[in-house]
């Protein structure tokens, strides 16, 4: 009882905070604090993340490449404090990007140049408005989310593509035509992945999708779409569409560092390449919580007795499990080359998608198969996905093996 | 005429060289990579020619790094000369001395204890298996892993490197073959952990093997990029695991049999495609053998000085004649020419580099690939600046 | 099928990652100011000179300003003047010193060649390698103060090798003494041998033309 008490409390203590301090305020001027206090607490909630999601990244980079990551940074004025594990290296990397000297090329277009970075992170972090955070928090509860995520999301291209004009190098440049390439690519099948969810749950609006995923078979086995094949086969198009779509490896082309040092940043410093930075990490927090609400329940608990934690918890928790799995990929994985990144996209994926359209679509007019039907359902649907897989994956990867080597006679 | 000359004229490969200024294909964008760029593998220049993001003329530049090593060399005496060599190929320091202890004791006629050959044979191994780990690890940075690769070759090469420094008292700057021998004798303690540590290391191996040699994105990026055809090789001098790749049987451990090579029992690996895959997978298998080799070696290795006692460190003048010692290093023929007068310097003293002369066809293997491909490229051939620029 | 590859991969990052907490074989870095990974015996670093006695290191330094040293350094970073006059040296016996003994640490590439050459092993390698100086020139210029250390020193770093130069030195001495001893006595004995054959002489001399 206390529990529930507790709960229904903490599920909406964020809303009651808002309009405590909303009911402070005079009457015109409360619609604007209503919204400011929003974006506030989106911008510290999310700007918190990022300064803890990079050095988890190298602390995860770290252990995954057997060393120790950063343990070192402690208090300031404090030298032989705590060390802490290294959890003040945000700070201790806050200050050096805003002391460090800003360099703008002598050659580079100064207004573009400059516009770029503060275009990125803005366009980044637009598309947080229309994400269910939890049961009652929805910033803007749109009905057409889901397009606007994407007009949003797919805008940050262009500030790519204006940073790379901009610097006057020829590597940034070439990073800009390749993020360009990338985006044009790789657009469709992050769309298509996702058109099957709006096929079954019937809406564009993502508080419905989540809402329509909020059932357990025997209370412990949560209606996720994730769990069906279209929906698994779904998410695995998704993540990949949106590793290539947030620049991260194996997608990392435009700013890949082996061949073009830092692609559309070579000509940025300081604060203006933490910007960058920050936008690159939103961005993917952003397609985190979208492939979270999507696929894997949104804020919804996987299972029934586990629902007395609130919702937003959840949420968060699914978002960083995602962003670990980004980071753990981004610690195996070599990069593709441009050809075959728009290759593996225009082969591959938007057949797939399209495919897994159609089985969505055999999903939703079967859904009345019952009993040993059921089994029948499962088949049909997981066929119609794999054997595509297999053999598109065939033709891909044609010619393609690892070989066995001969040794001279002697 | 130099070779990017020729390669307008008769292309082997790739497209044809156009003009940088077309009216009808548009601009070529010429990009100069390096001396400071992350991934020519030191302060190595490539003015790419691109077309789009496909190369269609690569000039190497180097000698950013040149610091006159055999001009340095003929002023000092011979036994000065040796801790230069270390700075040659500074990954593989005690195959460098051996090369160039090779070709003193050829010069001067000088003995080597059969200890101090074993002993050669099991840090020249070693050597092998630190340079292709390295490499490999270094390849796959370029292909763009987050250096996960790189670092597990060198955590194995860490534990190599550390039993150089007990033997040599150096991690790298070995210093340690000398005319007639070499410096220090093992103990029997170190024997045993280089022993164990040679046991253990087809674990990392197939680790490694496992993490990365059946990948997809590898084999996309590797296979069929950067084709060696095996004639051309051999007319440019291309040596080690490079010419290997293509096909071409010519390994000097086994043409020369200098050392006690001919006493060991292994094979050599060949390509069949010479392409990036090859070179990445000659060097995985030249490492199986070397632990083969290295096996073999702890388990002969007789007793006996490791430093013919007749050598002379002090007041040592070769008669005058000439001599050229070779090796097949990790990178390929490392030899060294030197011509005596009786002084205790030498008169004439030349390094033939593997690396440098592995480079000559980079433009050839890059035509017709992309910029990303230009570096990965690079990456197989397996160069260290050190002993390209001198 | 494709992916089998990159899901292996995966696999093995995954297993290092794990295995990055409990298996020191995996996780082999050394917090450096705090902990040390233990030198080996054999390392090597920059050259320093040994003295016979800590508490006259001056006047107790192996080296005799042979020169040789000088002359064998690849980069020539070894400077020396001989002294003027003669001290007597540990087997007693009167020799040079080096009124001024420099290493440039700045130049010296740490080959070993100096030691491998000194004839009289009084210059050795030592193992400090947190050897960072603020000025560029005089800072990393050291002179024969800063490089002498005492023998004991020596056999903190290098036992196995110090012991093995001690021994011989020993030896080297005793053989020293008892050749000044016999020297000394058979010196002795040519001094009595000419005093007495004088004697003995003398007589014959002068009984020789009797002869």
């Amino acid at each position: 009882m206390i529990i529930a008490a507790i709960d229904s409390y903490l599920e909406v203590a964020p809303l009651a905070w808002r309009d405590a301090v909303v009911q402070w305020c005079p009457e015109p001027t409360q619609w604007l604090v209503h919204h400011l206090i929003t974006i506030v607490a989106i911008l510290a909630v999310f700007g918190t993340l990022f300064a803890f999601t990079p050095l988890a990244e190298r602390k995860l980079l770290g252990r995954l490449q057997n060393r120790l990551g950063p343990n070192r940074s402690g208090l300031p004025w404090w030298q032989n404090g705590p060390k802490l594990w290294g959890l003040t290296q945000p700070f201790a990397d806050a200050v050096k990007a805003l002391t460090k000297e800003d360099i703008v090329p002598a050659a580079a277009d100064k207004l573009l140049h400059f516009l770029a970075p503060v275009l990125i992170v803005a366009f980044s972090l637009l598309t947080f408005a229309v994400l269910p955070f939890g049961r009652h928090l929805v910033p803007v509860g749109l009905d057409a989310a889901l397009l606007y995520f994407f007009a949003a999301g797919s805008a940050t291209e262009l500030a790519i593509f204006m940073a790379g004009w901009a610097s006057r190098n020829k590597y940034s440049l070439l990073a800009a035509m390749r993020a360009l390439a990338q985006v044009i690519s790789y657009e469709l099948p992050l769309i298509l992945s996702v058109v099957p969810i709006v096929l079954i749950a019937g809406t564009l609006s993502l508080q419905d999708i989540v809402l329509a995923q909020g059932f357990w078979t025997f209370g412990f086995l949560p209606h996720w779409f994730v769990f069906t094949p279209w929906g698994f086969a779904g998410f695995l198009l998704f993540l990949v569409s949106a590793l290539a779509e947030s620049n991260r490896s194996p997608f990392d082309l435009p700013e890949a560092e082996s061949e073009l040092i830092a692609g559309h940043l070579t000509e940025y410093s300081g604060f203006k390449y933490a910007l960058f930075f920050m936008a690159e990490y939103f961005g993917l927090t952003a397609l985190s919580g979208l492939g979270v609400t999507l696929f894997l329940g949104g804020w919804q608990a996987p299972c029934a007795f586990l629902q007395f934690i609130p919702s937003w918890l959840w949420f968060m928790g699914k978002v960083i499990g995602m962003l670990l799995l980004f980071i753990w990929i981004r610690g195996t994985l070599l990069r593709l080359r441009i050809d075959q990144l728009t290759r593996l996209a225009w082969q591959f994926m938007v057949p797939l998608t399209l495919i897994n359209l159609g089985n969505a679509a055999f999903w939703s007019l079967t859904a009345g198969w019952t009993g040993p039907l059921q089994l029948v359902r499962w088949g049909v649907s997981l066929a119609i996905i794999v054997i595509p897989f297999v053999l598109l994956g065939r033709r891909l990867s044609a010619g393609r093996h690892p070989r066995t080597y001969r040794y001279a006679a002697s | 005429m130099s070779v990017s000359d020729l390669s307008s004229f008769t292309p082997s490969s790739g497209p044809t060289v156009r003009a940088v200024k077309d009216p009808f294909h548009g601009d070529l964008l010429e990009v100069s990579m390096g001396p400071q760029h992350p991934s020519t593998h030191g302060v190595f220049r490539m003015v790419v020619t691109l077309d789009g993001e496909v190369v269609v003329k690569l000039k190497p530049v180097f000698g950013y790094l040149h610091r006159n090593h055999e001009k340095i060399a003929e002023n000092t005496t011979y036994l000065g000369s040796m801790p230069y060599t270390d700075r040659l190929d500074y990954l593989c320091s005690m195959t460098t001395n051996w090369a160039y202890a090779l070709a003193v004791e050829k010069l001067a006629g000088q003995a080597v204890p059969d200890r101090a050959q074993y002993l050669r044979v099991i840090l020249a191994e070693m050597t092998r298996l630190v340079n292709h780990s390295c490499l490999v690890g270094f390849l796959f940075n370029d292909l763009g892993t987050s250096f996960t690769p790189l670092l597990y070759a060198f955590r194995e090469r860490e534990k190599i490197l550390d039993l150089f420094e007990a033997l040599s008292g150096s991690r790298m700057m070995c210093n340690f073959q000398r005319f007639g021998g070499c410096r220090v004798d093992p103990t029997p303690e170190w024997l045993a952990a280089a022993s164990r540590l040679v046991d253990n290391y087809p674990r990392f191996l197939d680790e490694y093997e496992t993490m990365l040699t059946a990948n997809e994105i590898m084999l996309a990026r590797t296979q069929g990029i950067g084709i060696l055809d095996a004639k051309l090789a051999v007319n440019a001098g291309i040596t080690g695991p490079c010419l290997r790749a293509s096909g071409y049987n010519y390994d000097l451990r086994k043409v020369d049999g200098y050392g006690f090579y001919p006493r060991f029992d292994f094979k050599v690996p060949l390509g069949a495609h010479g392409d990036t895959y090859d070179r990445y997978m000659m060097r995985i298998l030249e490492m199986r053998e070397s632990v083969k080799i290295l096996q073999q070696a702890f388990r002969d290795l007789p007793g006996g000085p490791v430093m013919d006692p007749k050598a002379k460190i002090r007041g040592f003048r070769p008669k005058a004649g000439e001599a050229y010692g070779r090796i097949e290093s990790p990178k390929g023929e490392l030899g060294f020419y030197l011509i005596s007068d009786g002084t205790p310097n030498p008169y004439r003293y030349r390094v033939r580099p593997p690396s440098l002369i592995n480079l000559t066809l980079l433009e050839e293997m890059c035509l017709g690939h992309t910029i990303a491909d230009s570096v990965v490229i690079l990456g197989s051939v397996d160069i260290v600046l050190g002993e390209v620029d001198r | 099928m494709l992916g089998s590859g990159i899901i292996n991969g995966l696999i093995v990052t995954a297993k290092n990652f794990v295995g990055s907490y409990h298996d020191p074989k995996r996780m082999v870095t050394v917090q450096y100011p705090e902990e040390r990974a233990k030198l080996p015996e054999n390392y090597r670093n920059f050259p320093f000179l040994i003295t016979e006695n800590a508490t006259d290191p001056m006047g107790t330094l192996r080296c005799v300003a042979c020169q040789i040293c000088e002359k064998e350094c690849p980069p020539q970073c070894i400077y020396i003047e001989k002294s003027k006059d003669k001290k007597p040296d540990a087997t007693g016996k009167p020799q040079l010193y080096p009124a001024v003994f420099a290493i440039d640490t700045s130049v010296c590439m740490s080959c070993q060649i100096c030691v491998e050459v000194c004839p009289f092993d009084a210059i050795k390698m030592d193992q400090v390698f947190e050897v960072a100086a603020t000025d560029r020139f005089t800072g990393l210029l050291l002179d024969r103060e800063q490089l002498a250390k005492p023998n004991s020193y020596f056999h903190e770093i290098h036992p196995t090798d110090a012991a093995e130069v001690d021994t011989r030195l020993a030896t080297e001495r005793q053989a020293a003494e008892e050749k000044a001893k016999a020297a000394a006595a058979a010196k002795a004995a040519a001094a009595a041998k000419a005093a007495a054959p004088k004697a003995a002489v003398k007589p014959a001399a002068e009984g020789g033309p009797t002869a």
